[in-house]
């Protein structure tokens, strides 16, 4: 069975650049709070969300439509809308968290098929039974606090499909579970769709160079003529213990590209880009390139030359394979 | 119905004592406990290790002690299962948790199937954002929800006043749990790994502090887990909870005086002491951090709190 590859598509011009370079699949969510990728400049209108369908259909790519954050108590219709939109368009699949969205989804739209959003944090054979037997979920994107060992092992123990993130940006708490965001700013994944948000961060240059801050909070500090990254707060360097360092996780990216023949072995059905916020060049060759991978794993390749497939990725940005590998923890 | 929400309205506010998020010795939690046995002024205590698996071992054994020491006193014990189990130890202690014949708080679905059909308590760490989610829940038989700590008090109120039913928990005393993970941050910090992590967690028995370059208080360490440096203190006045359909508090333990602190809300709660007296009595005691109460006024949960 081929691995499934699940292409970020933050905008319609996204979307068309992971189908042409051969995302099996694509993700994208609707232009408001239902999503947690709910940033200015992307995501999708109910029109666009038709025609990028339209256009991903016609390529034989999948389109799953993220509606993965927590409704907001007593304004739940966005949420509704966002399910109604999503199945008129004619969506693959929707991938939810909350639990509302989910009862509401499995009553009203019983024909519409449902991803667990990595952001429900399900990661044993018991909650994953639970969204499967209650709601009809088809399938887990699994909280990335798992190595490659113990997927394997949930695998053998539940009856859906799982995805497992293998690129991108990398969250090192669990996701769903981290309201380090709204402690910060009165913002967060859960709350808003938002991490880190654009709107409480400052550049500020002193004598010492540059402190990047987030409403206030100062995240890291960079010197004259290095570049000053965004202020996302748990890649921030922090001192504790007498020690100043990057506690939570160095400003590294996600890079499991190793072990793709691992987790296909461990029994995952797609593997997911991270990456809605970034535009349609390094989407295409982001896909271009697993893509490229995924069919020499299929086809028998070895380690060394999926490795040769992936290499051009590793240039600049350091990464990790996070969880995936004990030590990480 | 009219006579249940009468009796509703005149019963007193409840006031818990959350589970221990520290690592805590067998030793220190049995005198810790003794003491709220016989002085704390809370009508419900939670026991059982949440954050870190690892740490279930040491204090297994400790609990049904603990449990009958507390019972004999008065109080409820309710049992709090683990926020982020995964390896299959860890799923059975949440499992055996669930079953030992006492109330069990859930701290993440894990727990859901096994809980499905008694009364059970949802904790802080499962995700209760709006009505729905809380109506599912209260539909598996959950009688009471503590809500996660980020949520806005507009939702709060909404929520509460969806399902009367239903005994809502703020949590009102301590650091806040703000995230978890998979990774050890203490081991981190002290070049180790989770897997072998030597149990450093143990040498901040309130967590560790992580300030910002610039010297800015900010956050708090404590394993796997990631608090506020700032401690909550939601400071009600019993009118402000009965408008909100709020029905009980969390003080959550540290290592300041907590029958202290747990005297001051009763008084807050009871209408014997005003909000600006219960807010400097707390901040004369030996506290981790500064006072903050942003996420019930709608503002960053690390707002300071006002005085007047």
């Amino acid at each position: 069975m081929s691995l499934e590859l699940v292409c970020p598509a933050g905008t319609p011009s996204a979307l068309r650049a992971a189908v042409e370079a051969g995302a099996h699949s694509v993700y994208c969510g609707f232009r408001d709070e239902t999503n947690a990728r709910n940033f200015p400049g992307l995501n999708f209108s109910p029109d666009e969300l038709v025609e990028g369908v339209r256009f991903a259909h016609a390529h034989g790519t999948k389109v799953l439509v993220a509606i993965n954050t927590f409704a907001k108590a007593g304004a739940m219709d966005a949420w509704k809308a966002a399910l109604a939109n999503a199945e008129k368009a004619g969506a693959d699949a929707v991938i939810l968290a909350d639990l509302a969205v989910l009862d509401h989804a499995a009553t009203h739209h019983p024909n519409l098929r449902l991803h667990l959003s990595v952001q429900a944090a399900a990661a044993t054979p018991e909650a994953i039974a639970f969204y499967a037997d209650t709601f009809g979920v088809k399938r887990i994107v699994m909280p990335r606090v798992l190595s490659v060992e113990e997927i394997a092992k949930l695998n053998a123990a539940i009856n859906v499909e799982t995805e497992a993130f293998v690129f991108g940006g990398l969250c090192p708490m669990t996701e769903g579970r981290c309201s380090l965001s709204s402690y910060a700013t009165g913002k967060s994944p859960n709350l808003t769709g938002v991490c880190s948000p654009p709107e409480h961060v400052a550049y500020t240059e002193d004598k010492n160079g540059t402190a990047t801050r987030l409403n206030g909070f100062t995240i890291d500090r960079f010197g004259a003529g290095e570049q000053a990254g965004y202020p996302t707060l748990c890649k921030g360097r922090f001192v504790a213990g007498g020690k100043t360092f990057y506690l939570f996780e160095d400003p590294v990216s996600l890079n499991a590209a190793s072990l793709i023949a691992a987790l296909a072995k461990a029994g995952v059905t797609a593997l997911k880009i991270e990456g809605r916020q970034r535009g349609k060049g390094y989407v295409a060759e982001v896909v271009r390139t697993f893509r490229a991978a995924v069919e020499a794993i299929d086809a028998g390749g070895t380690e060394v030359e999926v490795g040769r497939l992936l290499s051009g990725l590793v240039e600049g940005g350091r990464q990790t394979s996070g969880a995936y590998k004990k030590t990480w923890r | 119905m009219l006579d249940t929400k009468k009796s509703t309205n005149m019963t007193k506010t409840g006031l818990t004592l959350g589970p221990v998020l520290f690592n805590w010795s067998p030793d220190r939690l049995r005198d810790f406990y003794a003491r709220i046995a016989d002085e704390a002024d809370v009508d419900r205590v939670h026991l059982g290790e949440v954050v870190c698996g690892k740490r279930q071992p040491f204090t297994d054994g400790v609990w049904p002690e603990l449990i009958e020491r507390l019972q004999a006193a008065g109080k409820q014990v309710v049992l709090s299962t683990l926020a982020l189990p995964y390896n299959p130890r860890e799923r059975n202690a949440v499992i055996d948790f669930c079953k030992a014949g006492e109330l069990a708080e859930i701290n993440d679905l894990t727990a859901l199937p096994t809980v499905a059909g008694k009364p059970f308590l949802v904790g802080p760490f499962v995700n209760v954002y709006n009505e729905g989610a809380a109506r599912f829940l209260a539909g598996r038989g959950a009688t009471g929800i503590c809500l996660p700590v980020e949520l806005p008090i507009a939702s709060v109120a909404v929520i509460a006043a969806a399902l009367p039913e239903v005994e809502f928990e703020l949590f009102a005393f301590g650091r806040l749990p703000l995230a978890l993970s998979g990774r050890c941050y203490h081991a981190r910090l002290h070049g180790l790994h989770k897997d072998g992590c030597q149990f450093v967690c143990d040498r901040d028995p309130d967590g560790l502090p992580v300030d910002t370059l610039d010297g800015q208080r900010f956050l708090a360490i404590n394993g796997i887990q990631t608090l506020s440096s700032g401690v909550e203190a939601f400071c009600p006045t019993p009118e402000d909870l009965a408008k909100l359909g709020v029905r009980r508090l969390r003080l959550s333990p540290h290592t300041v005086d907590m029958v202290a602190v747990s005297r001051l809300y009763r008084a807050l709660l009871d209408g014997r002491a005003s909000r600006t007296e219960t807010l400097a009595a707390l901040k004369a005691l030996d506290l981790p951090g500064e006072l903050v109460d942003g996420f019930t006024r709608g503002q960053p949960g690390s707002a300071r709190v006002e005085m007047a």
